[in-house]
């Protein structure tokens, strides 16, 4: 038969061009001058000391490899290779949720002491407090927030408001149904709906424990049902179904950032390091008329507000223990906090961390918010974040293992309750269940 | 070029011989796929099945032992796994079913001859080639969002309220979703197996008066028979272990509204790092998936050998 | 032989399709032109004035290059080890069918049900093992290993559509499956193995599952890449729109040439 078709490959060099190709894949890299490997979360202030670390490299000689991920991603790449033991990493960005579960493991290298220069007592001590363990220090802070209020000055104005010191969470409720407007697509109150132990569970769990509930009590006997419970997950149904945005089931932090930053919201409780975007007028639209407040309260300040560190830990598999300490030193050192000022702006310093940030006028200059955010974070205290005695500590979130999964069920439920599937009573009734269940097969209830 | 083909003197083997020594060769052609498949297929699995009947949390190391089926019997006695199942049929049904049916129609259109067909071939095709959570992201955000989405934007402009999809309508919009994604993918296979129909039979078809609807029916479509069966199977594959957009939109919920049995089993495994019940799950997803592929099997197997 | 001109209703119906379909795409591409502020505009902005930053955003400090060299050789590689090994046994799957051969293809995609994060331990605890954590050969070998069983079993398919009775001649003239592969499938299959391969690759470039959790900084792909841009705190959807365009742009363009294969196929023509 008479084709014209192109000039078959003979078939051995298909397999010869693989190897070659197979080959080139497997060249040894150049090998280099001692180089660390770190893994880091995506956000802004991470992206700059990534952006400066040229200037450590220049210090030092140590050459620096990124890995670069979102934070449950990152989350789940790290604590998989630390249980392996397997050692791809040299220093890890982690939280103050896993910092003293992978103390207590023996995961991480003690930070020990990094020279008088480097001043740790200059580093809020509720900081340091939710990153050890048994008094041992496992990670040094890079960043640390809290939470707090954010509000529409001239909405206010605009409804004769005025918001108090310390405002309660029935004044705000009050005050979102003044707010609302549809018509001119304004939400009284924007808060955070997207399931996840991190997303909508992080403020929950602020709301119950301001409104003098528990996640479990001293026998380790989740509370999803109490009164507290039922009162503080019965209030945000109603108020999200009376004054949020539509879609706030998949609203998490940054879709409410985005919501509040184009103007639609009258108020918003969320993390602290928002402040940053929302008072710059080159990003947000709202930027002359945003202003802060505490974190509401209801029957108790205790756990009205969240703290979280993200932090640089050593994982103790590593090879190069004093290269990751020098670089740990210098992340999170005064002097860093000064290059940051000076290439960035000051606005973009990492916040949360160090007294000696809140004592500068330059920061306070261009952070009119901050000395309320250093306010909240020094009162924020994981060790009592409630009403009655528990047996964990975590403000926003159990410092258990198992938290990770049962806040995201539990805030899958809540979602439900939320999206008008099931009454909230039937939503609490079930997290309850589920959480029994996992705290049992877990060994905590008998 | 053609086939050089070498006339070698050959008596004509006996039946049996032929075909044992075309056996082995059958085999040894055979044998690469096979052993690599194998061990990749085993190795991993064989670990899974130890695991699933072990205790073994990664965040507690120094717990480990072999506890039997308790892994097991949890998993079957929590509501949300029968859920989990029930989401994933009802969604890899639908989406197979949007993207055969467009697929059918995609490649009947984009088979005509018309100019710049090329280019729209590639606009039909583009969709796969996108990462799957940005295509989630690009849905949710730009698309779907009912405050500063096109289509809430679009409802608004005749009138209508927009639409809450993660919130009310959760499956319908992953389903949507996935079945864009996937859509291109059953195009590319019907549309090349659309070039391999004789035309000259559509002609004479034509020409004895046959309306085009009857001769899609009557010659396109069975002959379209065998890559359909092969497009369902590969994509239920596929969409059993559809994961990223879910995490990407609703997080499984509200409720556990999208919650998969992949769904469950990336809970299980990243989140609790309870390996031992992750493992159990996904010894379950195999026997869920080993069950579709009997029925569907039984259901394409004549047109695979057609 | 030519195919008749399409009419114009049906060619009209084919771009309408192509458009939608294409449009989220479209609305990616644009928004990649976009600042932030602008990017979640409402009502969202159709015309505007298109600016780079976002694009400057995601080409810094990222690494960009390397990752998608990264992503050029290990789907490339990946695809091709997959054909070596999928072609022969396509084969005599398609011509030489035994009793087995359909428990075999059925059992060939059943090593793609476990969902893969159901595997990561014991795979990362064999990556670890073998010194493979962190480089391309691990992920061009796991690659080639998902998409084997697809391979596979597009090629069967498209081997259906060849007639039987070519390759028998052949067979009756002495040429062996050596010969009969090479000179006579190979021609005669050839839009269905540039299927396959393209189905491959788009597979293997869009893997994102192994690509994050098997490498660190040296051997992630594009699909890594990407990861850094979703959701992080601020808004990102003009810099996640302009890093997508970056790493879907060139399995675009090699999508748009490979078309070009595919069309040539059929004009080669496999009709009897």
């Amino acid at each position: 038969m008479q084709q014209s078709t192109p000039a078959p490959m003979p078939l051995a060099a298909v397999p010869l061009a693989a190897a070659l190709l197979a080959g080139l894949s497997l060249a040894p890299l150049p090998a280099a001058a001692a180089s660390l490997t770190i893994a880091t979360v995506n956000n802004p202030d991470m992206l700059v000391m990534q952006k400066l670390s040229p200037e450590f490299t220049k210090e030092t000689g140590i050459n620096l490899n990124w890995v670069v991920l979102p934070e449950n991603t990152l989350r789940q790449r790290v604590t998989t290779d630390i249980a392996t033991k397997s050692g791809t990493f040299d220093i890890v960005t982690i939280g103050t949720f896993e910092v003293p579960q992978w103390g207590k493991n023996s995961w991480l290298s003690p930070i020990g002491d990094l020279g008088a220069a480097y001043d740790m007592n200059d580093i809020f001590a509720s900081v340091r407090a939710g990153l050890s363990y048994k008094g041992a220090l496992y990670a040094v802070p890079f960043y640390a927030e809290s939470s707090m209020l954010y509000y529409r000055k001239d909405l206010f104005q605009a409804a004769g408001l005025t918001m108090p010191d310390q405002p309660t969470y029935d004044e705000i409720a009050k005050f979102a149904d003044k707010l609302t407007d549809p018509s001119k697509g304004v939400y009284g109150m924007c808060l955070r709906g997207l399931p996840g132990w991190g997303e909508n569970m992080a403020f929950l769990t602020t709301l119950v424990n301001t409104f003098g509930g528990e996640w479990f009590n001293m026998k380790w006997e989740p509370q999803l049902t109490s009164p507290a419970w039922q009162k503080a997950i019965t209030f945000y149904v109603d108020l999200m179904k009376k004054d949020g945005p539509p879609n706030a089931t998949s609203n998490g932090f940054t879709e409410n950032l985005a919501l509040f930053s184009t103007g639609k919201c009258g108020m918003w409780i969320d993390a602290t390091v928002a402040a940053g975007y929302l008072y710059d007028p080159s990003k947000s639209k709202v930027a002359a008329d945003v202003a802060v407040a505490p974190a509401p309260i209801e029957v108790t300040p205790h756990g009205a507000h969240w703290l979280w560190s993200w932090a640089l830990g050593i994982p103790e598999t590593t090879h190069h223990l004093a290269d990751a300490k020098k670089f740990l030193t210098w992340a999170t050192s005064k002097s860093y906090i000064e290059l940051v000022g000076k290439t960035n702006g000051w606005v973009a310093v990492p916040p949360g961390t160090r007294e000696s940030t809140y004592k500068n006028p330059d920061y306070l200059k261009a952070a009119p918010f901050a000395p309320l955010v250093e306010k909240m974070i020094l009162s924020a205290d994981p060790e009592h974040p409630t009403l009655n005695p528990v047996p964990y500590t975590g403000v926003q979130f159990v410092g258990i293992p198992e938290f990770q999964g049962i806040g995201t069920t539990v805030g899958q439920d809540i979602a439900a309750a939320l999206a008008g599937q099931t009454s909230v009573a039937q939503a609490l009734a079930k997290a309850q269940a589920s959480t029994k269940r996992t705290m049992t097969e877990a060994g905590y209830l008998q | 070029m053609s086939a050089s083909v070498s006339i070698a003197n050959r008596a004509v083997a006996p039946a049996d011989l032929l075909s044992r020594s075309r056996r082995r060769v059958a085999w040894t052609l055979l044998s690469p796929a096979v052993i690599v498949l194998a061990l990749w297929a085993f190795v991993p699995l064989i670990m899974t099945l130890l695991y699933s009947f072990q205790r073994y949390n990664l965040l507690y190391p120094e717990r480990r032992g072999f506890v039997g089926f308790r892994n097991y019997g949890y998993l079957l006695s929590e509501s949300s796994f029968w859920t989990a199942i029930i989401n994933t049929i009802v969604m890899v049904v639908a989406v197979l079913v949007a993207t055969i049916v467009l697929g059918v129609l995609f490649s009947l259109l984009l088979n005509q001859n018309f100019k710049g067909r090329a280019v729209a071939r590639l606009m039909v095709i583009a969709p796969f080639f996108v990462l799957p959570p940005v295509a989630a992201l690009i849905w949710k955000n730009l698309l779907f969002d009912p405050l500063y989405g096109l289509i809430g934007w679009l409802l608004k402009l005749v009138g209508l309220p927009a639409v809450a999809w993660f919130t009310h309508f959760p499956m319908i919009a992953l389903i949507i979703i996935v079945a864009w994604e996937w859509t291109p993918f059953a195009t590319l296979i019907l549309l090349t197996a659309l070039q391999s129909l004789d035309p000259e039979q559509l002609e004479a078809a034509r020409m004895d008066g046959a309306k085009s609807v009857n001769r899609v029916i009557y010659i396109v479509l069975p002959h379209l028979a065998r890559p359909i069966a092969i497009t369902i199977m590969m994509e239920s594959i596929f969409l059993l272990s559809i994961f990223a957009e879910i995490l990407t939109t609703t997080a499984g919920g509200p409720g556990d509204a999208t919650t998969t049995l992949t769904y469950l089993i990336y809970i299980r495994a990243l989140l609790d790092f309870n390996i031992g019940s992750a493992s159990a799950a996904g010894v379950l997803a195999i026997i869920l998936a080993n069950i579709v592929a009997f029925f569907l099997m039984r259901a394409v197997a004549r047109n695979l050998e057609a | 032989m030519r195919d008749q001109r399409a009419s114009l209703p049906g060619a009209a119906l084919a771009w309408i399709v192509a458009f939608l379909m294409f449009f989220p795409i479209l609305w990616m591409l644009m928004t990649a032109f976009k600042t932030e502020a602008g990017a979640i505009a409402n009502p969202p902005l159709i015309i505007f004035r298109p600016v780079l930053e976002s694009f400057a955003a995601a080409l810094s400090q990222s690494g960009y290059v390397l990752f998608a060299e990264n992503s050029i050789v290990i789907s490339l590689v990946s695809t091709v080890l997959a054909i070596a090994i999928a072609f022969p046994a396509a084969y005599s799957m398609a011509f030489q069918p035994g009793r087995r051969t359909q428990d075999m293809l059925v059992w060939m995609l059943s090593t793609k049900m476990l969902p893969p994060v159901g595997v990561l331990v014991p795979i990362y605890i064999i990556a670890r093992d073998t010194g493979l954590l962190d480089t391309r050969t691990a992920l061009v070998i796991v690659d080639m290993l998902m998409n084997l069983p697809i391979v596979v079993w597009m090629l069967f398919s498209f081997f259906r559509d060849i007639p039987k009775d070519i390759l028998e001649a052949a067979q009756m003239d002495g040429a062996g499956p050596r010969r009969q592969m090479i000179y006579l499938l190979l021609p005669l299959a050839s839009p269905g193995i540039a299927s396959a391969a393209l189905l491959a690759i788009i597979l293997s470039w869009n893997e994102a599952f192994w690509s994050i959790n098997l490498t660190a900084s040296h051997a992630g792909t594009l699909a890594a890449y990407i990861a850094r841009y979703s959701a992080p705190e601020g808004l990102f959807w003009a810099k996640l729109s302009a890093a997508s365009v970056l790493a879907v742009a060139p399995i675009l363009i090699f999508g748009s040439l490979a078309q070009r294969r595919l069309v040539r196929g059929l004009t080669a023509g496999a009709v009897k």
